[in-house]
């Protein structure tokens, strides 16, 4: 199918998110939109699967134009559309859920769920989706329920597939495979397009590249274009994505943790056995696959977490057994990877959001009583200083947009001396602008001698900021290894096995095949 | 309670002064369209509706209008009577019925702020009451100490009651709405076997009332003899400017609404949320507790089972009314005072039934709690978004799968 947007606007009242854009997809292509977050790419494909009726423009389908009053007519015109956060329900099977808004009847409204289980079997076996048409859906990984989302467009006979952030909830290995599929997709003709902001994948699988910024469309690049190039199309400004970092060995060991195990609620270890060493002035990162023991790690340390055991001693001082506050007045700084939960207050203004754990000190306030004045000097001090883009200190923290809300985060652990600085997942959900900003800061306080633990999921970041990478897999430490290891190796620890077994079998790897590693890029944009 | 679905408590609070004032012209108008409706002039008058429907408009029209009037004689001003002090005497009545509700309102709203829905300050009431009658007929003691000792045993009373939800809640996560409800039903009958018994009874009375409390444990008349008007209201004054500076100013405050607004960041930020879950029912069981006082040493004098009238129940419309917010407080509790006042006259004036006064009540609360509701009765239309938000999941969910083809 060819696709052509002709000049789509849409208007929400006075603010314009998308403006004037043109777009074509020739058919058996990927056609990649690259855009920051609030650029206006889901509000386009929204408009172009009938979600939202277009203020101005056309819709031409195969030269022919079309109007699409609901997702139902865009689909009857053959266009899919895979959502970021799955269209699913989770209690019914994978037959149910393909079924679903399609669903054929024998008579008298007895589901007939024969012909969609051979459909479903037909399209998995033609592109090894290894999918069980009764399977539930909420027992499948989440790699698995995306195919099941494309499958659900496929049955439909869908010629053109939205993808939308595809890869935002895969494994680096889930991944690669939706490359894989996208590969075969486009061989048998079907038109894609690819939403993202990971210039990487974009690099990899794009044939046409356009880039939107504010709701305009500021260029077309070539998937050959240099990743500084397509960053600085995005953003809107020249972005040095290397931080031209020097790697540093740190000096004294500063936090030891020993054996560190915590128990679920149920009963199960999600920690199991963990030691760590973190010397000044050097940043650990700790990698993994989300839900590894990644979160129970820092919440351990910041007294978070019922049932630990083992050893956590900063500076020689025991911390286990500690209050949360006690641990943030020793002097650690924490930013907490689920922002809006643990990170700041929305209902609270930014002033009082950047003295949230220390509203009871000294200069804060005295003898019980905040004191309005320096609350508001330091927030104004603070916005200038972290660049958070707000008109008033008095607006709440929900306000704000998630980098915005991850400054006023990182400003409020940066007023304090820090003997200890843990940043969990600090750029996940945050623009490209900001994320070098962070990413900058960061290695600011690495440098003032501050040992740092930087835990994330993406490869990149891990690359980026580890002077170390540890890499925690069901609980345990598959091993620790040096931040310049390869992200073959840093995967398949990843997936369960040792630093040993990953160095050997990814030799192995580079053996049979002459192909060179791609170019590594820093930071989450990647 | 997750960010993306406020809870209810949430969703009051969200909701604008603008809206508080525009449930209470809602309410106050279907209220009298129900006392036009239950007028017999008016339900006469439809009887020949079509040969003169302005007649019937006329008689509804003076029902509400002269029920709303008497209303108001019998709360703010009597313009109606001959001397001056019965002219002003309504409004310290109203003052007077708004005392014990004031407290036990701060302290339903504080307990709002730290996110929890207090329904017990009937029985926090109840407790303070009987720490105060006890106190005032034992003990026999100079005038101002006496009284002293009077309204903090009210605010002990008051604070054990709230402080052992608050303990329950923390220690083991149980609901605070069960536990306070609970309690509540448990301070009454406590109070009604402790009538029966030589503790709090009357001796020589068969009657379930308390000894009459000593006059040096009486808050003093502010008007003289004439007027009921107490001391009281000016210590619930004073409280409310405290708990003002409690919630805006002090750290204590500070974690109060932090834990309130998002309990996981305030633990992430050190705030021990345990203490603060525990003294934010202290706080708001002490308050109510003071209400107890207010009620038996400021008008009635001696104890019944009926003490807490509805002042508790009264007290969440209040809490709510007043956006949790001290100062709205305030002026909440005055317009139900207001209510008690006037519903009175209103009912030996013209004779429509008193329960038109816990209707409009009621009615506040419905339009309070549907803010969309007001909103488009008033034709204000739903606050400006700068962007759209994305449809709901669900509804998406349903578009996707082609359901609205």
């Amino acid at each position: 199918m060819k696709l052509e947007l002709k000049g789509i606007t849409k208007a929400f009242g006075g603010f314009v998110a998308n403006d004037s854009i043109d777009l074509v997809v020739d058919e058996g292509k990927v056609h990649t939109l690259l855009g920051e977050n609030g650029a206006g790419k889901s509000t386009l494909m929204n408009v172009l699967y009938g979600l939202y009726e277009p203020t101005e423009g056309e819709i031409l389908v195969d030269g022919k134009p079309v109007h699409f009053r609901g997702p139902g007519d865009a689909m009857a015109a053959g266009i899919g559309m895979v959502h970021q956060h799955f269209m699913l329900v989770p209690v019914f099977t994978v037959a149910e859920n393909v079924a679903l808004g399609d669903e054929r009847t024998k008579g008298a409204g007895i589901l007939d769920l024969e012909k969609t289980r051979k459909a479903i079997r037909e399209i998995s076996d033609q592109y090894g989706f290894h999918v069980d048409p009764d399977a539930l859906v909420e027992d499948l990984p989440v790699g698995v329920q995306q195919r099941v989302e494309i499958i659900k467009a496929l049955v439909r006979k869908a010629d053109l597939l939205i993808l939308d952030e595809p890869t935002a909830v895969l494994t680096p290995k889930e991944t690669d495979e939706l490359m894989d599929i996208i590969r075969q997709l486009k061989g048998d003709g079907t038109s894609i397009i690819f939403i993202s902001h990971k210039l990487r994948e974009v690099k990899a699988i794009s044939d046409e590249i356009t880039v939107i910024r504010r709701g305009k469309v500021v260029g077309t690049a070539d998937p050959s274009a240099d990743a500084m190039e397509l960053a600085s199309l995005m953003v809107g400004r020249s972005v040095d994505l290397s931080l031209g970092r020097q790697h540093s060995d740190g000096t004294d060991v500063a936090l030891e943790i020993r054996d560190l195990t915590v128990i679920d609620s149920l009963g199960v270890p999600t920690l199991d056995h963990v030691s760590l060493d973190v010397r000044k002035g050097e940043i650990l990162a700790v990698a993994g696959v989300q839900g590894n023991g990644q979160t129970e790690l820092v919440e351990a340390v910041m007294g978070l977490t019922d049932h630990t055991t083992g050893s956590i001693r900063l500076d020689g001082v025991e911390l286990l057994g500690r209050s949360t506050k006690q641990i943030v007045n020793s002097g650690v700084g924490y930013v907490p990877e689920d922002r809006s939960t643990d990170g700041v207050i929305g209902d609270f203004t930014i002033a009082d959001n950047l003295i949230l754990n220390r509203y009871d000190r000294h200069p804060v306030a005295r003898g019980g009583s905040l004191q309005p004045a320096f609350i508001a000097e330091n927030a104004e001090a603070k916005i200038g200083e972290f660049d958070i883009r707000t008109q008033s200190a008095l607006h709440t923290a929900s306000q704000l947009s998630g980098g915005n809300q991850q400054k006023v985060v990182l400003a409020r652990e940066f007023s304090r001396e820090l003997n200890l600085f843990i940043a969990s997942q600090p750029t996940r959900g945050v623009d490209v602008g900001s994320i070098e900003f962070l990413h900058r800061r960061i290695l600011a306080e690495r440098d003032k001698d501050v040992p740092v633990i930087v835990v994330s999921t993406e490869l990149d970041e891990v690359a980026e900021l580890g002077d170390r990478i540890a890499v925690l897999f069901h609980g345990k430490v598959m091993g620790i290894v040096p931040g310049n290891t390869s992200r073959d190796v840093l995967g398949l620890m990843m997936a369960g096995s040792t630093a040993e077994e990953a160095l050997a079998e990814a030799d192995a790897a580079r053996l049979a095949t002459t192909e060179n590693d791609e170019p590594q890029l820093p930071g989450g944009i990647a | 309670m997750s960010p993306e679905t406020p809870s209810f408590i949430d969703r009051l609070r969200a909701s604008g002064a603008v809206v508080s004032v525009l449930a209470i012209v809602a309410a106050f108008i279907v209220g009298g369209i129900l006392i036009a409706a239950t007028d017999e002039k008016t339900t006469s008058a439809t009887t020949y509706f079509f040969a003169r429907p302005l007649d019937t408009l006329a008689a509804a029209w003076n029902a509400a209008a002269n029920s709303y009037a008497a209303m108001f004689r019998g709360a703010v001003f009597n313009y109606d009577a001959s001397t001056f002090t019965a002219m002003i005497k309504p409004l310290t009545e109203t003052l007077t019925y708004a005392t014990p509700l004031l407290t036990a309102s701060l302290g339903v709203a504080v307990a709002f702020r730290a996110g929890l829905f207090n329904i017990g300050a009937q029985g926090q009431l109840i407790l303070g009451a009987m720490f105060a009658t006890w106190i005032g007929f034992t003990l026999d003691l100079a005038w101002p100490v006496h009284l002293l000792l009077v309204i903090l045993g009210s605010i002990l009373g008051g604070a054990l009651w709230g402080g052992l939800v608050g303990w329950i809640k923390a220690r083991t996560g149980a609901h605070e709405v069960i536990l306070t409800i609970m309690l509540n039903y448990v301070a009454l009958n406590l109070l009604a076997y402790l009538l029966n018994t030589p503790v709090l009874q009357r001796p020589g009375s068969t009657n379930p009332v308390s000894p009459q409390v000593n006059g040096s444990a009486m808050y003093p008349e502010l008007l003289g003899d004439e007027f009921r008007l107490h001391l009281g209201f000016l210590v619930a004054v004073a409280a409310t400017a405290l708990v003002w500076w409690l919630m805006n100013r002090s750290t204590l405050g500070f974690e109060i609404k932090a834990v309130g607004s998002n309990r996981h960041a305030a633990r992430t930020a050190g705030i021990n949320t345990f203490k603060v879950t525990v003294l934010a029912m202290v706080i708001a069981g002490a308050l109510a507790g003071m209400a107890g006082a207010a009620q038996v040493n400021g008008t009635e004098r001696f104890l019944t089972e009926s003490v807490a009238a509805s002042i508790g129940f009264d007290a969440i419309t209040v809490a709510l009314l007043g956006r949790s917010n001290p100062i709205g407080v305030f002026f909440a509790a005055l317009l139900f005072g207001a209510f008690r006042a006037g519903g009175v006259t209103m009912q030996v004036a013209t004779g429509t039934p008193i329960d038109i006064v816990l209707v409009v009540q009621s009615l506040i609360v419905l339009f309070i709690a549907a803010p969309p509701l007001v909103r488009s009765i008033f034709g204000l239309g739903q606050r400006k978004k700068r962007k759209p938000r994305t449809p709901g999941r669900d509804a998406a969910v349903a578009a996707t799968a082609g359901g609205d083809k």
